[in-house]
């Protein structure tokens, strides 16, 4: 069968995360057969679910959580009470730390070697801490002397735990083309883990549980899983949004809160221009009220899961988009969310942002138009959609003008460089520094995708920055020439070629491959 | 049996915790010398193996300016006996780069010494594969299982337990790395890439890719401007302070009574294909920085420095003439340079082939007349009591038609 290079680039790197090392002989079967190499994973609906054991459900994570956050509570409360210093309640330092410290006389020297012109200092860039949630105020003293690490609370350990099981499979995934789903629409459908406790506790369980069982899927299905979710009710506030003629809201008098319900319209379905009005963000406000889920206590079920509590909900028919609602309960706003999902205006944002995110910044208007139209077709059918993308020959012939976002660039060179992590932190770092902080963007909209957010000269440099501290770790033992032939083949410039071979260190070599054209476009 | 599992433990947290922020330049320590491996004379020896990426200029850093043919083939980078930026005469024939005055103190008090002409066995002009020849102390590339020193590590009688554990950095030095376990330590902020890794990219974007070029360049304008004054040390791992405080960390580490006795590690940045600059210029620079790790050494040693011997290798050398952007390309024969209060110093040891034509290697490279292997072998077997046997078997292979070179040391 002929072979293409060029194609087998556009299978790789627009479709999936990047060719693996070693022995995967990725690119050769992603040269003989593109199309078929990237449909493949396709196939195989059960294969987008992350069932590691040690993950847990959302409710039992909850439980934790809120039982974590109430005793830092009591302790706050007992010691307010007695005006003495709160307990530590992070827990015990480990058994064998006093060994640790004996043993670090040498290390106390060379921490005390640490760099303290401010001149040498990066903090802000790589701050050191595990956990982005904690980046700046940790970036501040970066460089300060530290004591033995403390141990990591509950959420933390969670939040590490789903990040590495992410980062696990979509390195050691065939063609990640799958993956690259999952990241699309649970960027799509984002939370933000700096929202608070529970949100980072939930990032992951939120991700497994409301959009993977659905990316090979229905929208429609998935849209309603993600409202549902404790996490995204807990981002968007929508467990403190009362129905203003509520039992609840009458005896509180409180009110709505319009946060999940614009952002349902404006990110989730019909997009910024689908034709809704103010006056159809606050009747669906109004049909989700008692959208919630349940506390500690469990008064209104297992905690941590979706309850309708009927006592906070807005009662009365409402009327969205010109279409009356009249159940008194949750088949309410499922109602709403199903013709949501089969509005027109939705299969164009869809199939925009889809198509934006894998072929071009500006997305070939004919392409978005077949794939919204087999959006509508199907019912929302997301298999459908991912191999109509794929199908297409537009999606093949485009240049590979967008940059990789930071998330796919690292797992790119963790699966180049036959990595699969043992632990998150050096993605985790990594992803903060270059302003993609796993499951933390900035607002609801979730990261940017378009290269205006990605090739910005500080975050090209950092991530040459990054590159070259990747290099200098795993340089050994690798010949940076023989991974070009890996990631590019004879598709690879003759300009590259040359810059790594004439490089004057493996390790020089390996950053320059990848910070390469050819590895940070697609 | 709890030290180890303490050593693991610590490994782990320190690792995931500081990987990112390690540059090129790593330290790393055998943990099992022998306390007292010359317990006959009651020294405590120590060696550092300084490794240097990229290729050095001998020829401008220990000039031949009693050779005739010199200032002609270096041109206008050439090191000059007078002037504003006059080199450090070492003797009658051979002067020092002038970024290197401390390295001149220690030769004048016979605690430095220059060999020079000297290549190892590998012949080809390839980065990867000389720093391969360089580090394994096998004849020929291709072998990265293991390094020299590692090896002679081995051939070491089993004694005490000198050190437990250190901080550990993650990229042990080929020459270092091997069956012997090996721990290490970097300095926590060097997180910036090489500036000649950075103009090597803004040069194949600015031919493959525009948008990228100039949005590098601009990045990379941002970062100078936030560093303030341009003549202040980079912070990347070439900087010269970057180098200094590697070797300070080193050498306070060393120092220690549970201190590693052997060390390796590596600088980069040494490929001076264009502007290398003369007296001053891109190489001064990185001489400056070699030298302030040499002083650093000197005082972090204390009186350890007596008993110390520290090697400073490269993969190969340059070309004997200048090219056409004032630099040099790949070449072949090159300078080691000895410094330590053990080593037999105020010497600069050379079977001078000369530069005429003819006398350069393939008519273009300083012909190499010392294995680098004899000056390794040397060495270990004045400063650690290496057998021939051993050096010649295990250390480095096949290499018995090598004689370790005699006194270096002492």
């Amino acid at each position: 069968m002929a072979r293409d290079s060029q194609a087998a680039l556009v299978a790789l790197n627009r479709f999936g995360l990047g060719a693996r090392g070693g022995a995967s002989g990725d690119i050769l079967n992603a040269a003989s057969d593109p199309r078929g190499f990237v449909k493949q994973e396709l196939a195989r609906p059960n294969g987008v679910l992350l069932e590691v054991p040690g993950l847990q459900s959302t409710p039992a994570l909850g439980k934790a959580v809120f039982d974590y956050q109430f005793e830092i509570q009591q302790a706050r409360d007992a010691a307010a009470k007695s005006a003495a210093p709160a307990p530590a309640i992070e827990g015990q330092p480990p058994a064998d730390a006093k060994a640790q410290r004996r043993n670090l006389s040498l290390n106390s020297i060379a921490m005390d070697m640490a760099p303290r012109e401010p001149s040498r200092e990066a903090p802000a860039k790589l701050p050191e801490n595990p956990d982005a949630a904690m980046a700046s105020a940790e970036a501040m003293r970066a460089n300060a002397p530290k004591p033995p690490p403390a141990p990591l609370n509950v959420i933390q350990k969670t939040f590490r735990a789903e990040a590495l099981a992410r980062l696990q499979r979509a390195v050691i995934a065939d063609c990640g083309f799958t993956e690259r789903l999952v990241v699309f629409w649970s960027n799509h459908f984002c939370i933000s883990a700096n929202k608070g406790g529970p949100a980072r506790m939930w990032a992951g369980s939120f991700e497994r549980e409301a959009i993977r069982p659905h990316v090979l899927g229905r929208f429609g299905d998935m849209l309603k899983a993600v409202e549902q979710h404790p996490a995204m009710l807990f981002f968007l506030d929508n467990q403190q949004s009362l129905g203003p003629d509520s039992r609840a809201g009458r005896n509180r008098n409180r009110g709505l809160n319009e946060n999940l319900a614009r952002e349902i319209l404006e990110l989730h379905t019909l997009g910024v221009g689908g034709g809704y009005s103010q006056a159809d963000v606050t009747s669906l406000a109004n049909i989700i009220t008692g959208w919630t889920y349940a506390g500690r206590l469990g008064q209104l079920g297992p905690p941590a899961s979706f309850v309708f509590n009927a006592n906070a909900h807005q009662p009365g028919a409402q009327r969205v988009m010109g279409k009356i609602y009249d159940a008194s309960d949750v088949m309410q706003g499922e109602a709403v969310l199903a013709d949501l999902a089969g509005h027109p205006a939705t299969a164009k944002f869809i199939a925009g942002k889809f198509v934006q995110h894998f072929v071009a910044d500006d997305p070939p208007p004919a392409l978005v138009a077949r794939l919204a139209d087999v959006f509508t077709r199907t019912d929302g059918d997301l298999k459908a959609l991912a191999t109509a993308l794929v199908d297409s020959d537009d999606a093949w012939k485009a240049p590979p003008s967008k940059m990789r976002s930071p998330y796919e660039f690292l797992v790119a060179a963790g699966r180049l460089l036959a990595q699969i992590p043992n632990n998150p932190g050096l993605y985790l770092t990594a992803l903060n520094a270059l302003g993609q902080p796993l499951w933390a963007p900035a607002g609801p909209n979730g990261f940017p995708d378009t290269n205006a957010a990605w090739a910005a000269p500080e975050g090209i440099k950092l991530r040459l920055d990054i590159s070259a501290q990747i290099a200098a770790r795993l340089a050994d033992g690798v010949d940076p020439r023989d991974l070009l032939e890996l990631v590019a083949a004879d598709a690879a410039s003759s300009e590259t070629r040359r810059t790594i071979e004439r490089a004057e260190s493996r390790q020089q070599a390996l950053a320059l491959l990848l910070m390469s054209p050819e590895f940070q476009r697609r | 049996m709890e030290t180890t599992m303490d050593c693991e433990s610590l490994r782990s947290s320190v690792v995931s915790r500081r990987s990112l922020l390690l540059g090129g330049a790593s330290f790393a320590a055998w943990a099992y010398l022998p306390k007292f491996a010359r317990a006959a004379d009651g020294r405590d020896p120590r060696l550092v193996v300084v490794i240097l990426r990229g290729a050095l200029d001998g020829l401008a850093t220990v000039a031949p300016i009693g050779d005739p043919d010199y200032a002609g083939l270096h041109g206008s980078i050439a090191l000059s006996s007078n002037g504003p930026n006059a080199a450090l005469p070492l003797d009658n024939f051979f002067s020092l780069h002038p970024a290197m005055p401390e390295f001149a103190r220690m030769y004048r008090e016979k605690n430095a010494a220059v060999i020079h002409a000297v290549a190892t066995s590998y012949r080809d002009r390839s980065h990867f594969d000389g720093q391969d020849v360089l580090e394994s102390g096998f004849a020929g590339p291709g072998r990265v299982q293991s390094g020299w020193l590692n090896r002679a590590l081995e051939g070491l009688p089993k004694g005490e337990r000198v050190m437990s554990a250190l901080a550990v950095g993650p990229t042990t030095p080929l020459v270092l790395r091997g069956a012997a376990p090996t721990v290490g330590w970097a300095p926590v902020a060097v997180p910036q890439a090489a500036e000649d890794t950075a103009m090597r990219l803004v040069e194949l974007y600015q031919h493959r890719d525009p948008a990228l070029a100039a949005a590098l360049k601009q990045g990379l304008a941002l970062d100078k401007a936030a560093q303030g004054d341009d003549m202040k040390p980079k912070p990347g791992t070439n900087g010269v302070a970057a180098m200094r405080l590697v070797a300070r960390g080193a050498a306070k580490l060393m120092a220690a009574d549970d201190g590693p006795r052997i060390g390796a590690l590596a600088f980069d940045g040494w490929d001076t294909h264009a502007n290398e600059g003369g007296p001053v210029g891109r190489l001064a620079q990185l001489l400056g920085g070699l030298d302030g790790a040499l002083a650093e050494f000197e005082s972090g040693l204390g009186a350890r420095w007596r008993d110390t011997v520290i090697v400073i290798a490269t993969e190969f050398g340059r070309t004997a003439r200048i090219n056409g952007t004032q630099g040099t390309d790949h070449g072949t024969g090159t300078i080691a340079l000895l410094a330590g209060g053990a080593v037999k110093g105020g010497r600069v040891i050379a079977d001078w082939p000369g530069l005429k034509p003819a006398n350069l290697y393939q008519g273009r490279d300083l012909a190499p007349t010392t294995d680098l292997r004899a000056v390794m072998k040397g060495v270990l077997k004045d400063q650690f009591g290496l057998a021939e046997k051993v050096l010649a078997e295990n250390v480095f292979p096949d290499s018995s038609a090598v004689k370790p070179m005699q006194g270096l040391v002492g």
